[in-house]
């Protein structure tokens, strides 16, 4: 993000916490397992489901802090 | 299967209704559909909310949602990389798409091809591009086909010789007419209406059939050991997993490279449409995790040993298991409010998909080298003519191809596409490679990518790279994608030191951001 001083306020290091949904998701054998389950939903499954609304609260996250006093 | 009527007139309502809303829609946010841009992108008017229905109807497809359960049902855990997918795609829409979506508005691009060809100046590497959009989104549309037909033969009709194809044609000539007359706003208008009846029907589905079949616990339960998670690596796989991550990760990249993804993308009204997108569209990748779900509950409520079931499962094996499952769970009328998703939710993608090929052509081929002087008018008119051809041609795809020709068709297209990642994302950032390094690596990790993709038995999309006695099973797109930075790495220097011409940028640094 170039551009005027404002913008720049928000620092570009936030863009690094994008890597974490990477790293969860390629970390196949972390999750590859059945217990434990929750509700009767095995492990594997639950747990990525999970990780659809943490990568959009990350990328949410990031979106306000680099636009932090952009307006 | 005897023909339901109660589901069949239902579904037949809401097709018609969504028909005139088709052809209404070419007065929503008015403009002149004699331009391109008006017509291929509505004129780059969609905020945010348009903006993710639009791309939610556009990229979570029928075939998405028919093909995803599928594989549940009849392969298991692997099917779950779609989510893993869908969480890797997002981080890297929001930090690529908005430079792109800045750039192209700045200069007026409708196409990727189009960026290619202002920041490269090489009409030629925007020919490459151009045409791997054309042949990755051609099967894509016949796939969405594949939808409407299971649908139809879930409804019980059914008919001998070419009229047993006739609804599905009377559904394709609908969608032409509404695309040729109102461009991009018809499946922008209709995507609205298909995707809340997607939603009423999946959370239905997730908590009606749970009820039905006894809870999660026995549905779970249910399913075999083999298919519950993924096998365990063996002593002589280099990297544990990676047919499954390489998978999700590989489509992630090549998604919104996708012509009809861009199209999306662009006709969004601002930068931070797309960048509120990224944390937005997400809501659909839950749907679709919910719905491979489906695929699960298809196989504990034993829609495969149905006895009723067994043509529609001989017609449409694996495809058959969610429509059958509607059909075991719920009353007609919701059948049909469930049937009518899905077909419609087919014509969306079909139409955004034949537009944007459509652009491809008209703009980056018939505009290029054939007809450089053609008028606006001209121009719009030739992509209102194509986007019907391209319609017609999927058509006659799927009514005579064998579908597992289409599906590897369609397979291979992400193969495909993800060679223009080089050229258009990191176009987006520098200019340090060579076009004709461009070009050739996009040549050679294509010929590669369809080489590999043909070379495994039964053809598909994971290689196996053997690697000093270890395996590692490898998406392909993924592979070759590393293959074409390698030669475009390698040949830029050499290129740079002939002394090959470079083209002129007409973009600059301020129009990214």
């Amino acid at each position: 993000m170039r551009g005027n001083g404002s913008r720049q306020s928000g620092s570009r290091l936030w863009y690094l916490l994008l890597i974490i949904p990477y790293v969860a998701m390629i970390w196949v054998s972390s999750y590859n397992k059945a217990e434990p389950s929750w509700a009767g939903i095995p492990f594997f499954y639950w747990y990525q489901l999970v990780w659809i609304w943490i990568g959009s609260g990350v990328i949410l996250l990031v979106h306000v802090f680099v636009n932090r006093g952009n307006r | 299967m005897p023909i339901d009527w109660i589901a069949l007139v239902v579904f037949i309502l809401l097709f018609a209704a969504i028909t005139i809303l088709g052809f209404v829609a070419v007065h929503w946010r008015r403009g002149d559909l004699a331009l391109l841009h008006e017509w291929g992108l509505a004129g780059g008017r969609f905020g945010t909310v348009i903006t993710w229905f639009l791309l939610g109807g556009d990229l979570y497809t029928a075939y998405t949602f028919i093909a995803v359960p599928a594989l549940m049902f009849g392969a298991g855990a692997i099917a779950f990389f779609a989510v893993p997918y869908t969480v890797m795609v997002y981080p890297f829409v929001f930090v690529v798409f908005p430079r792109l979506w800045s750039v192209a508005r700045r200069n007026g691009y409708i196409t990727a091809s189009d960026f290619v060809r202002g920041r490269y100046g090489s009409r030629w590497l925007a020919l490459a591009i151009a045409v791997t959009g054309i042949v990755a989104t051609m099967p894509y549309i016949a796939l969405q086909l594949v939808g409407i037909q299971v649908v139809i033969a879930g409804l019980g009709v059914q008919g001998v010789g070419w009229v047993s194809d006739l609804p599905l044609v009377i559904a394709f000539v609908i969608l032409a007419a509404f695309t040729y007359t109102s461009g991009l706003r018809a499946p922008a208008a209709i995507a609205i209406v298909k995707d809340t009846l997607i939603w009423i029907t999946v959370i239905a589905a997730v908590i009606v059939v749970p009820i039905q079949l006894g809870g999660y616990d026995k549905i779970f339960a249910a399913i075999p050991a083999a298919k519950l998670l993924l096998p365990p690596p063996t002593s002589t796989t280099l990297i544990p997993y990676s047919g499954y991550w390489t998978l999700a990760l590989g489509s992630a990249l090549a998604l919104f490279l996708y012509p009809h993804a861009m199209t999306g993308v662009l006709s969004a009204s601002s930068r931070g449409a797309i960048s509120r997108n990224a944390a937005l569209l997400p809501a659909y990748s839950f749907l679709l995790a919910l719905i491979a779900l489906l695929g699960f509950m298809a196989l504990a409520a034993g829609v495969d040993k149905a006895p009723q079931f067994a043509d529609f499962a001989k017609a449409y094996p694996r495809n058959f298991a969610v429509p059958a499952l509607f059909i075991a769970m719920f009353p007609s009328w919701f059948v049909g409010v469930a049937f009518a998703a899905i077909a419609i939710g087919a014509l969306v993608p079909a139409a955004i998909m034949s537009i944007a090929a459509a652009n491809l052509w008209t703009r980056n081929i018939y505009r290029e080298f054939i007809n450089p002087t053609c008028t606006p008018a001209q121009e719009s008119q030739m992509a209102k003519w194509v986007s019907l051809i391209v319609k017609f041609g999927a058509l006659v795809f799927i009514v005579f191809i064998p579908l597992p020709y289409a599906i590897n068709l369609q397979l291979l297209g992400g193969i495909l596409i993800i060679q223009t990642l080089p050229s258009v994302v990191i176009g987006l950032y520098t200019r340090w490679f060579h076009p004709l390094a461009l070009v050739f690596g996009w040549l050679i990790a294509t010929s590669a990518g369809t080489w590999m993709f043909f070379a495994v038995t039964p053809p598909g999309p994971t290689y196996p790279l053997a690697i000093f006695g270890w395996t590692l099973p490898c998406y392909t797109a993924l592979s070759t994608l590393v293959l074409n930075f390698a030669v475009a790495i390698v040949l830029t220097p050499i290129f740079s030191v002939m002394g090959a011409q470079r083209g002129h940028d007409e973009t600059q640094v301020e129009h990214y951001v």
